[in-house]
């Protein structure tokens, strides 16, 4: 295919993919302004956009976004570095691996969800309890990962570490390590994505202090749609722009792994 | 011709067989088991004495018998079944009406280029704020009854099982299709007999991950809107800090959890059963 039909497809598509979120703005914006649908339900563009303004300008919704990423990370890196820790111990122990990795997917059974009521009463509604479970939520994939990927290195490489007379330590950082890496990538790319499922979980339920889920929680509670439009637009955002980190990130540290396949 | 025949023959056998030595453990399983059960017993032991002794207090962890208590009441007197089976019945419907439409839209955006161009933006656009981000937003416009639930569970499955038909459909070799060009078969029957079968294995992870997420999903919703179901039992145990209901309702949840997975598991086996004889 020319350079010019590969343009002329791909306008194609961006058009065709523009049509329907165009078309459902249209109709939104003309039902909100001639009254079709009741405003309260169905607030006009140019008022939704006033509040994610007002919001922007007067209320601090930077900062509300602050907390909530704060706790997100804080939650996320806990969780994941230990997930890691445990993953591997859980993987290259077989004694360990008998006694713990059958509870643990007994316990993987309940819905995250379900915890928080557990966790609120172990935790309080404050800052720890939001912490607690987002690290959970980031904990769980991360394990499930990194014991796959070390369950899975390769038996040869074993075999030339075995010859090599590589230390225990030697073939966890030479061997298992690098070839659970893909694996473990995957686990915490998961682990971010749950991580920020966990944060506005925890916002929702655990709702006290500031943060974006408090805002949407409040927004509801006054009935004021737009601002739980904007709530959820940021949601959207910001797990958007987690997943693409995560993805760019996971591609660059991996990088090597493509040049070796070639 | 012959070798049809004798893997026809063999292979319920061989399924029997397997079947067999599912049911009655090898002494390696039982001991595998064994050593499984060292570490919630010696927890839940440790749980009973701590608590017996008195430092635990009840606000914190109730003692193990309490909760076995708790829950050999609410068995016998129903609640949790009652609770239990309303969760499950909402999950139920949702799931079938997400299922349901994310199989016709999957579909339809694996067969068509078109489709797939006009709908997908959108769809990931919706698809990247998180189910419960909407249960706020979805509770303005419906209130909080039954309807509410549904949407919600619904949505959680539409997602993955969307996205799933779509990709195990594009992901049909076009050689299988031509196959049925030259067999001269008709559209509705090249879709039956070689792009769905074909796109089995990726529909039935959609169908996984989809009931996996509505299930979540209810938890979710009956945690912040309801005044029946398990989601219900555990708010309520937390508000009264009954705290042997929460454990109740949370391995009610766990439990249930459990047994969807593994039912799916046993489903899946079965109506891909056609794929063991080709492999073996």
């Amino acid at each position: 295919m020319s350079l010019a039909a590969l343009q002329a497809t791909r306008a194609v598509k961006i058009r065709r993919g523009l049509t329907l979120p165009v078309f459902l703005l249209v109709v939104w914006e003309v039902s909100s302004r001639s009254g079709l649908v009741d405003a309260r339900f169905l607030p006009s563009l140019e008022h939704v956009f006033l509040t994610a303004k007002h919001e922007l300008i007067d209320n601090d919704l930077i900062g509300e976004l602050g907390f909530s990423l704060f706790r997100n990370v804080v939650g996320f890196f806990i969780g994941s570095g230990i997930g890691i820790v445990f993953g591997t111990v859980l993987a290259l122990s077989r004694a360990a691996d008998a006694l713990i990795t059958p509870t643990f997917n007994g316990l993987k059974q309940i819905s995250l969800l379900a915890w928080i009521p557990l966790i609120s009463i172990w935790f309080g509604f404050g800052e720890q309890a939001k912490i607690v479970f987002v690290a959970i939520a980031a904990f769980i994939p991360v394990v499930l990962n990194t014991y796959e990927g070390m369950r899975n290195a390769p038996r040869d490489l074993l075999e030339v570490g075995h010859a090599l007379k590589f230390t225990p330590l030697q073939r966890i950082t030479r061997i298992f390590l690098p070839s659970a890496l893909p694996s473990i990538a995957t686990g915490v790319h998961l682990g971010l994505i749950y991580s920020w499922l966990a944060t506005v979980g925890a916002e929702y339920f655990l709702a006290i202090g500031r943060g974006v889920g408090g805002l949407i929680i409040a927004g509801r509670e006054r009935f004021d749609m737009a601002l739980v439009m904007v709530g959820v637009i940021i949601l959207g955002l910001v797990g958007f722009i987690l997943n693409r980190l995560a993805a760019t990130l996971e591609s660059y540290l991996l990088r090597w792994r493509v040049s070796a396949a070639h | 011709m012959s070798i049809v025949t004798d893997s026809a023959l063999t292979t319920p056998a061989r399924s029997l067989e397997a079947a067999w030595r599912r049911i009655v453990p090898s002494r390696r399983g039982l001991r595998r088991l064994a050593i499984a059960l060292i570490l919630p017993l010696g927890a839940l032991l440790a749980w009973s004495i701590a608590s017996s002794q008195g430092r635990l207090p009840e606000q914190i962890l109730p003692s193990p018998a309490y909760v076995y208590a708790t829950l050999a009441e609410m068995i016998g007197s129903g609640e949790i079944l009652y609770h239990a089976g309303i969760s499950l019945r909402r999950v139920l419907i949702g799931f079938l009406f997400g299922a349901a439409a994310g199989l016709t839209l999957g579909m339809a955006m694996g067969l068509s280029r078109r489709i797939d161009d006009y709908v997908r933006p959108l769809f990931l656009a919706f698809a990247q704020i998180p189910t419960l981000g909407w249960i706020p937003l979805l509770m303005l416009i419906f209130g909080i009854g039954e309807t509410l639930k549904i949407i919600v569970i619904a949505k959680g499955a539409l997602v993955p099982m969307t996205m799933n038909t779509a990709a195990g459909i594009r992901a049909v070799p076009a050689s299988f299709v031509e196959v049925g060009n030259a067999l001269r078969f008709s559209r509705l029957q090249t879709l039956r007999l070689i792009v769905l079968p074909g796109a089995a294995p990726a529909i039935f992870t959609g169908i996984r991950y989809g009931l996996t997420h509505s299930w979540t999903a209810l938890v979710g919703v009956e945690l912040l809107a309801s005044s029946e179901g398990l989601g219900y039992l555990l708010v309520w145990g937390r508000q009264m800090f009954w705290l042997d209901v929460v454990i109740v309702a949370m391995i009610a949840v766990g439990v249930i959890g459990f047994l969807m997975d593994k039912g799916l598991d046993a489903s899946e086996v079965y109506v891909q059963r056609w794929k063991q004889s080709e492999g073996s």
